[in-house]
């Protein structure tokens, strides 16, 4: 019998507020309450992170998504006009066919991990030489392993920085 | 020590409720937003086998799934404030120009 022990407390609590916060996001009229929700879920995400000691996403986490990306959606969502949406109806025609293929799509992923989850309960052992910490364990990874990754996504950051002012400009000549 | 299999579940729940969202909003804000919950959804599972595996590899993994994230919002938003100066609204079933 499986006892319970505070890491899963914790991981009970944070899966259900992500779930929740994350089905908030999708069903509230304004999307000002979706950002915020949306917000709580970035922030349960990262403590997830946080039991999985993965301590450099953690904080990549709250600093890029939730003080860049959501601060850029709060923007926008002031920029733009919301008035006459939210009076609208929130949900398209085909909400009930949508509904039933993404629970179908569930039905077999989680039919999946349920075949597999055997094999997930043998522990790989640990590798002999592990004293690095986190950080430094990816520095290694992203300027040594993965170093042209890292210079391509540079260079996608530049074309969606340029791409993102060329189209959100007032006037294009 | 909680098994990997228990953040695969969390990672396809919180896939479906992005998926859900996508395919039902009518706001292309939140339909946006849903985008951002399903990369999540997808941070977790490569995080989780991450540690499973005792590899740094599906952290780095991540880092980059956050950055394609980043330049999906800039654009997606520039986007959006070009749709919105042009044809006054956010619903995704009304911009249906392309559609005969």
């Amino acid at each position: 019998m499986m006892e319970i022990n505070l890491p899963q407390i914790a991981f009970f609590a944070l899966s259900a507020l992500a779930l929740i916060s994350a089905i908030m996001v999708i069903t509230r009229r304004n999307a000002i309450h979706s950002a915020i929700w949306l917000i709580i879920t970035l922030f349960s995400v990262a403590g997830v992170f946080l039991m999985l000691h993965a301590e450099f996403l953690f904080a990549v986490q709250i600093i890029l998504y939730v003080g860049g990306i959501m601060v850029l959606f709060l923007f926008v969502i002031m920029l733009v006009n919301l008035d006459v949406a939210a009076k609208q109806s929130q949900f398209s025609r085909q909400w009930f066919v949508a509904v039933v293929t993404a629970l179908v799509l569930t039905a077999e992923l989680v039919y999946g991990i349920y075949l597999d989850h055997r094999g997930f309960l043998i522990i790989p052992p640990p590798p002999a030489a592990a004293a690095t910490n986190n950080t430094q364990a990816i520095a290694v990874g992203l300027y040594q392993t993965y170093m042209l990754p890292v210079e391509i996504a540079s260079l996608l950051l530049l074309v969606a920085m340029v791409g993102a002012v060329v189209m959100a400009k007032r006037k294009f000549e | 020590m909680i098994p990997v299999h228990w953040y695969l579940y969390l990672g396809a729940g919180l896939f479906t409720i992005g998926v859900i969202g996508v395919l039902t909003r009518r706001n292309v804000i939140v339909i946006l937003m849903s985008i951002e919950l399903i990369l999540n959804a997808v941070n977790i599972n490569l995080v989780a086998f991450s540690q499973y595996f005792h590899s740094t590899n599906g952290q780095v993994f991540a880092i980059f799934v956050i950055t394609d994230a980043a330049a999906e919002a800039a654009v997606g938003l520039g986007l959006i404030i070009a749709l919105f100066r042009n044809k006054e609204t956010v619903n995704a079933d009304e911009i249906d120009l392309l559609k005969w």
